[in-house]
Parts: structure tokens; sequence; C-alpha cells
């Protein structure tokens, strides 16, 4: 296995060196239910690449292997230039995972999961990076506050905080929004965006067909254990019959209309 | 083919130390676990001490000394299970991920609940053994014997946390993960820590006689009253390091291909 793996990444050291992640004939099985069977992505450095997919489609299994938290059964996965079975130290120094579940400590307060991180990261100044970060996503209020006593959209944004010290190159969102509430899911989309904007390459994954299309530059769909389509958003809308032109009335979402009382109510 | 460069001890220690700093908050902030790990030992000691303790014949006078050092190995088996259960709401919440896909320390991760159910477990330990005094537990043990009993009770609460790291990181539920603590508070029952094996009928007194807790019990009774810990000593430390070892391993095993 590691012969096949270090005989691919030769190979592919031509291609997969400019990538951010880069991965090749990825396969996983548990047990004998295979997950993966033969994954082949690349994320550009800077963007926002989507892997979406329906639930059990096999994106956290991807997203795991390429955080190391999880070995590959073959194939290659590159992140930040390392392979993640022979340097996972490597790759780990410039990644971050936000994973499915907010994973903040509730019993510490906002700032006391900050200054942890920044501590074992060993950033200069941790109180100073956590007051920065609070102020950044809003939380300052809130920073003295166990974390238990935030919202869903607080605790997944303080999540988001605490993935970012240290300013890794490259950050794993794990369906970020999945449970939140509309409000709390556009501030996490503006979240993701400002990143790009800074520079860092986001691999999300995500089973919201709209989340892909507001934020990412490319996307790639995950069924069957192969990816069944990659391309920016148009070149997947080549790929299907073209548009038919129809006159129909627009209607308001439920969305916008939830957002405009709420918007109303929070103006009064 | 690169290396994994093995971390540094420094590097370890101030990993370590940092996230026993959360552990230490948590338990800091809700000060009733020490409390509440303390109550079912407390209210056996009672029982035993006050109920039983007048028809139990175990050649010494003070029956409370007799007591104190398997109420205390109750004590602990009871509180390791909240390592399991803290490990495994770690792991539960993502927690535990987060902190492998981090650059630092491997096992500094569970270094730090290990660490963190030693000072629980000291300061569990002081409050039952001040009950004791309020129960009439007199010691005829001095600083050498004393630093014994805290030395034999680190080694003891180090083994035991090290065996509840291993279903904390594998149990798929609440009741999974603790369960492993219930055989621990019942080996007590079937060894020397209330009644003398000599009373036992003989496979019952032949399996409490060669388990570990008899060992420990009679280490630490020996350390109470002042007299020569023998052999006894040497038999615990053997059950304690064998077991902490091998749980260690173990652990650490487990938590590489957990996480």
């Amino acid at each position: 296995m590691t012969r096949n793996r270090t005989s691919t990444a030769r190979k592919e050291r031509g291609t997969g060196m400019n990538a951010a992640i880069s991965i090749r004939n990825l396969t996983k099985s548990f047990g004998d239910n295979a997950v993966l069977k033969g994954v082949d992505l690349e994320v550009r450095p800077g963007t926002i690449f989507a892997l979406l997919g329906s639930n059990g489609a096999g994106k956290t299994t991807t997203v795991n292997i390429a955080s190391t938290l999880l070995a590959a059964d073959g194939g290659s996965v590159r992140v930040a230039g390392h392979d993640v079975a022979e340097s996972p130290e490597e790759v780990r120094r410039s990644i971050s995972l936000t994973g499915q579940f907010a994973a903040v400590d509730e019993v510490l307060t906002g700032r006391e999961n900050l200054v942890l991180i920044a501590r074992l990261r060993r950033v200069d100044a941790p109180a100073k990076v956590a007051d920065d970060l609070l102020a950044r996503f809003g939380l300052t209020d809130a920073a003295d506050r166990p974390a238990s006593t935030y919202s869903g959209g607080m605790k997944r944004r303080l999540d988001i905080a605490m993935s970012l010290i240290g300013s890794p190159a490259i950050i794993f969102l794990d369906e970020p929004t999945t449970g939140l509430d509309p409000e709390a899911r556009l501030e996490v989309w503006k979240t993701v965006q400002e990143l790009r904007d800074g520079g860092t390459t986001i691999l999300l994954t995500t089973q919201y067909l709209d989340e892909a299309e507001q934020l990412a530059e490319r996307i790639a769909i995950l069924h069957g254990g192969t990816i069944i389509a990659d391309g920016t958003l148009d070149e997947l809308k080549r790929m299907f019959p073209p548009a038919k032109v129809e006159y129909v009335e627009k209607q308001p979402t439920l969305e916008e209309i939830f957002l405009a009382i709420i918007g109303a109510k929070e103006a009064n | 083919m690169a290396v994994t460069q093995p971390a540094t001890l420094p590097a370890m220690i101030h990993d370590t130390n940092a996230l026993t700093g959360r552990l230490m908050k948590a338990i800091l902030r809700s000060p009733d676990t020490i409390i509440t790990v303390a109550l079912t030992p407390i209210a056996i000691f009672v029982l035993f001490r006050y109920v039983f303790g007048g028809a139990i014949e175990t050649g010494e006078e003070n029956y409370t000394n007799y007591l104190l050092p398997g109420i205390l190995i109750i004590t602990i088996a009871s509180s390791v299970a909240y390592t399991a259960l803290r490990i495994f709401t770690d792991t539960q919440k993502g927690i535990t991920a987060r902190l492998a896909t981090m650059p630092i320390s491997r096992s500094s991760v569970l270094w730090s609940h290990v660490v963190t159910s030693l000072v629980s477990n000291l300061a569990t330990a002081a409050v039952i053994i001040g009950v004791g005094f309020a129960m009439g537990f007199r010691p005829d043990a001095g600083l050498g014997g004393w630093l014994g009993i805290a030395g034999v009770l680190g080694l003891f609460t180090l083994s035991l946390t090290w065996l509840a790291v291993i279903p904390g990181l594998a149990a798929k539920t609440m009741e999974g993960a603790t369960a492993f603590s219930y055989p621990l508070i019942f080996l007590p029952f079937l060894s020397s820590a209330f009644v003398p094996t000599a009373s036992m009928p003989g496979p019952v007194r032949w399996f409490a006689e060669n388990q570990p807790v008899t060992s420990v019990v009679d280490t630490l009774r020996s350390l109470i009253e002042g007299t020569p810990v023998g052999n006894d000593i040497w038999v615990a430390l053997a059950w304690i390091v064998g077991i902490g070892a091998v749980a260690y391993v173990v652990a650490l095993r487990r938590y590489r291909k957990a996480v």
C-alpha cells in the first residue's frame, strides 16, 4: 500500500504541487462497506471548493482523511504540498478542521476557548489574538459567558474563530451550516467569503445546493463513492440541457419572507 | 519517505499543561462532582463502620482504620469513570478530532485527562480521609508512611485512569463509557477490604487473596498502622504497574486509530 502511494505521489508531483489539496484515486472501506471508490479532486489555493453529496456519500470520510484523522486504504492525498500519510505533522501545521458539530468546550467562556487554542498553537500574545477574533466575529459582548449559553450560530462562529488561530492556509469546513437557522447561515457564509478573500483555501462539504452555489468557485458532486461531476457552476450548468425560457411570476422564497420579517422586527 | 518527528518532552509538557488547565476549570466550576464522587463511598463507610462493623471480627481494635483503605479504593474506582465520561464527551463533540488535527503533541490530549484525574482524586481522597478522622480514624503512620500512602494511591489512580481512557475512546454510548467501573467498584467487596479473607469459604477466599485489591488494601493498612509492609507492597506494585502499562499501550494505540 505504502509503495503504491509513494509511486503515485512521485508521478503526480509535477501536476499536484501547485494545488492546495490534491486527491488521487482515494479509496476507503469500513468493513465490507466501500465508502470511497476512487475519488479525485484538486483544490486551487485561495479558492472555495464545495464537496456536495447526500448524507452518507463519504464527504466526512474524505475530509477526515485529508485532515489526517483517518488513514486511507489506497490512493494519494497531498495537502499543502505534503502527503498526509507520510508527513501528517507537516500537514497539521497548514490546516484547520471545523467538524460537523461545533467543537467548543461549553464549560469554558468564548475567550477561554480561543486562548486555549492560541496557547496550543503557540502564537504570540494569545490574549490579544482572542480579543481580535472576538471582535471580528461579533462575540465581544458574550466573550466572558460560558459557551453553553451561546446560540447555535454563536457556537459555530466561535468554532470557526478557533479554526483561524495561527492563520492556517487551508481550512476544512464539514457541513458548516447544518442545523443553523437562516440568519446564522448567512453569517457563516459571509465569514467563509471573507476568509477566501484573505487568501485562505477552503474545502467545504455541504448537502445544500444553494450553499455550494452561493460560495464555491468549484463544485464537485460525490455520489456512490466517486466524483460524478466536477467544475464551476457554469460548467455544471452546461452539462445539462439548455435552459428553457419561461415567464413565471416571481414569488418571494420562504427564506426571503423570514428574513424580511425578522429584519423588520429588529428595526423596531 | 519523510519521518514524523517525535514531539519533544518540553513541547509535550506545554501542551499537557494547557489542556489540563481546560479540564481543571471544568472541575473547579462544578466542585459538586468531587462531593458526588465521595458520597457513595462515604455511605458505604458509614454503613460498615456503624451497622455491620460491630459484628465483624478483624482482630484489630480500630475498625475505621481497617475500613479506610477499601473505601479509598472504591472512591478511586468510581471517580475514574468520570475520566472515561469526559473523553467520551470530548470525542462526541468533536473536540478530540479538533485537537488531533492540530500540530500538538499526540499523547498530551490523553495525559491532560490523566493528570486531571490524579488531581481530582487527590482532592476526593482528602475529603474521605477527613470524614475518616471524624469517624475515629487514628493512623500511626509517620511522614514516610504518609508519603507511601500517597504514592500507592497516586500510582493506583494513574493505572486505573489509563484503563478508563480505553472505554472513553471506544464507547458508542455514555453508558458504555462508564460500565467498566462497576466491576472495579465491586472488587473491593471480594477482598480483604471489609472482612479478613480467612473468614471466607475456599474458592472465594482463594480469589480474594489473589486479586489485586487485597494486596493494595493490605499495603495501605500496614502503612496506616505503621507496621512493616512485607511482601504485599511488591505484589501490589506489580499489579498496579502491570495493569497501568498494558492499559497505557492499548489506550495510545486506540487513540491513534480512533481519532
